[in-house]
């Protein structure tokens, strides 16, 4: 029963990670109608970042408990490099999809370099970084204290998005942006400030939750591309544009990966696009997207 | 294009492809392999976005399928005639693209591409993951097969590549191009190009658009294997990268550089992609980076890729000059 707890505990650790990333995915395709490629290689910047900024905080002898806010603090730094990039994107905003599609694979493939070029093309790790605030035990189930801050972490974000989304005036001004460019420029709205502010805040979620994982695990080349096309999944799943959406479906294919890799090994990638799959065809607009017409 | 322009263009591009191997050095005659399997796989990508305007992220699945589909043939099976391969390969690819794009057919724009790159993801998760049957992330061997009959047995693998292997692609290319001709120019292709421009309009003239695009993805998928099968026979191997997402950006790629509106452009593309990436390489390891900032140049400054750029050239001179 308490292996089963620890495999659970696991899956919603990957799922809070996932929900970052997958959150600033639906943000800036909800707004900006752009499915940005990118976001993975701004967890993997994040992630790199992190280990730069952990290894010389050991160094330096910098108490363990600002590694958490540190890790945090630099996710959000990162994020400055949001507005140059959307600067380049708004050459293409009243293109084609896919040419907006093809742009952030470019921007992938030109991250991948920098960060072979100032990291190395060898996968970088800190040795269990994740255990310096200890770990929670009850009978067999153990979870560290580290990972349950960032579930918690995630947890925050979730409400607070949903809170700024919901009940300020500028998440009004967002949902009204994403429902109706041209009416709420009409009215008044400065969308290119909107755009550029949007941006900012996805590239600052995937860098955020690249800093946090990374005392968890290793960063490396792949990771930006593998983990773009789970939060992929997650967004397919939830219904593209949609936070609750991003949340419920990082909560799914977390379990469902941290389920099969103990159960079904095999089945661990596969059973992640049998339900994407599943969602597009019975469900296109996900499980909780709004209906298309 | 009119017919006579597209013919001079299509014939100077033959001879000067059946003359490479008398000038260039082998090295690169054995390059221009992968090139003639991108350039058959693009033209039937293009079939599919550049004249029915669906763009699939996962189309590398297909190129995969030729490649594993030769391995297991002429691997496990001894299959040695590499035309057998091919029309079992084509088969093949058409009938798993059937349901694909029954599936598929019914969206357009990112929902396509979203549900082509599951599917792709899914094909590379069982490559990867079911290590008994495909050999995981070691792929699988693609064996020396017979070409027309002929072993060649006195070439080696390089010669064998740059010699006959090299004249059997340009051939399939050829035939690959004029097939591609007559479809796209047939009122098949013109229905194509209707569903396109205003699917809406399209069905209320009568047209079924998702039954042509659903053959126009069975189309693309077929060629695509030919052209997977024809990767896989250079390398001798055929692995999952070949499937994964990153390739099936690849593609894109290729087809964007090269001008996706142009007939040849697919051709361009395939060809300015293999030898860029080539020289990239043997010049820096960051040649990703360098890549990534050509598409950009391209995607924002000409969208209209290489061939458009030079079909637009003698109109941009008479502007200029006259």
């Amino acid at each position: 029963m308490s292996a089963f707890a620890n495999i659970l505990a696991g899956g919603v650790f990957h799922a809070a990670v996932l929900f970052l990333v997958a959150a600033g995915l639906q943000l800036v395709f909800g707004v900006q109608k752009i499915v940005n490629l990118a976001c993975g290689s701004f967890y993997a910047l994040g992630a790199y970042f992190g280990i730069t900024f952990i290894s010389y905080a050991t160094q330096l002898g910098i108490s363990p408990w600002l590694i958490f806010p540190g890790l945090i603090v630099s996710g959000i730094l990162l994020g400055f490099i949001g507005p140059p990039i959307e600067r380049l994107l708004r050459t293409v905003y009243g293109r084609d999809e896919s040419f907006q599609l093809l742009l952030t694979f470019a921007l992938v493939l030109i991250f991948q370099d920098v960060f072979k070029f100032f990291w190395g093309a060898n996968p970088r790790s800190l040795d269990s970084a994740y255990l310096i605030y200890g770990t929670l035990n009850a009978g067999d189930f153990s979870l560290p204290v580290y990972n349950l801050l960032v579930i918690l972490a995630a947890i925050a974000v979730a409400a607070g998005l949903g809170a700024f989304l919901q009940r300020t005036n500028y998440g009004r001004l967002l949902r009204a942006t994403a429902e109706n460019r041209g009416m709420a420029e009409a009215l008044g709205v400065d969308v290119r400030r909107i755009y550029a502010a949007v941006f900012t805040l996805g590239a600052v979620l995937g860098t955020t939750a690249g800093a946090l994982v990374v005392p968890t695990a290793a960063a490396s080349l792949d990771m930006a591309i593998e983990f773009v096309i789970e939060a992929f999944a997650v967004v397919v799943i939830g219904g593209l544009g949609s936070m609750r959406g991003a949340l419920f479906g990082a909560l799914i294919v977390g379990l469902i990966r941290a389920l099969s890799i103990v159960f079904f090994p095999e089945f661990e990638v596969l059973a992640i696009y049998v339900i994407v799959i599943g969602v597009l065809i019975f469900r296109p607009v996900g499980l909780f997207g709004k209906s298309l017409a | 294009m009119t017919i006579s322009s597209a013919a001079v263009t299509a014939l100077a591009g033959t001879v000067a492809l059946a003359l490479l191997p008398v000038v260039a050095p082998p090295y690169y005659v054995g390059l221009m392999i992968p090139f003639f399997g991108y350039a058959i796989a693009l033209l039937g990508f293009n079939l599919l976005f550049g004249y029915t305007g669906l763009l699939s992220f996962g189309h590398a699945m297909f190129l995969g399928l030729g490649a594993y589909g030769a391995a297991v043939l002429s691997g496990i099976f001894g299959i040695k005639q590499f035309e057998v391969v091919l029309l079992a390969v084509i088969m093949t690819a058409a009938l798993v693209a059937v349901p694909i794009a029954f599936l598929c057919a019914r969206y357009v724009g990112i929902f396509f591409g979203m549900l082509t790159l599951a599917f792709g993801m899914l094909f590379y998760s069982f490559l990867f993951k079911f290590y008994h049957l495909t050999g995981g992330d070691s792929g699988m061997r693609v064996p020396r097969m017979n070409i027309l009959g002929f072993a060649f047995e006195r070439y080696n693998k390089i010669e064998f590549l740059a010699g006959p292997f090299y004249y059997y692609c340009l051939g399939l290319l050829v035939i690959a191009g004029l097939l591609m001709w007559r479809i796209v120019h047939s009122p098949f292709g013109l229905h194509l190009q209707t569903v396109r421009d205003n699917a809406h309009k399209a069905e209320y003239l009568g047209v079924h658009v998702r039954r042509f695009r659903l053959a126009a993805f069975v189309i693309s998928a077929a060629f695509g294997a030919v052209g997977g099968a024809i990767l896989g026979f250079r390398i001798g191997l055929a692995d999952p990268e070949l499937v994964y997402w990153t390739h099936s950006g690849q593609l894109v790629f290729m087809a964007v550089l090269g001008g996706f509106s142009n007939f040849f452009g697919p051709i361009v593309g395939a060809l300015t992609y293999t030898l860029l990436q080539d020289q990239l390489q043997s010049l820096t390891e960051y040649w990703r980076s360098m890549l990534g900032m050509i598409l950009a140049l391209i995607v924002i400054g000409f969208p209209e890729g290489i061939a458009g750029l030079a079909a637009d050239l003698p109109r941009r001179l008479a502007q200029r000059f006259v």
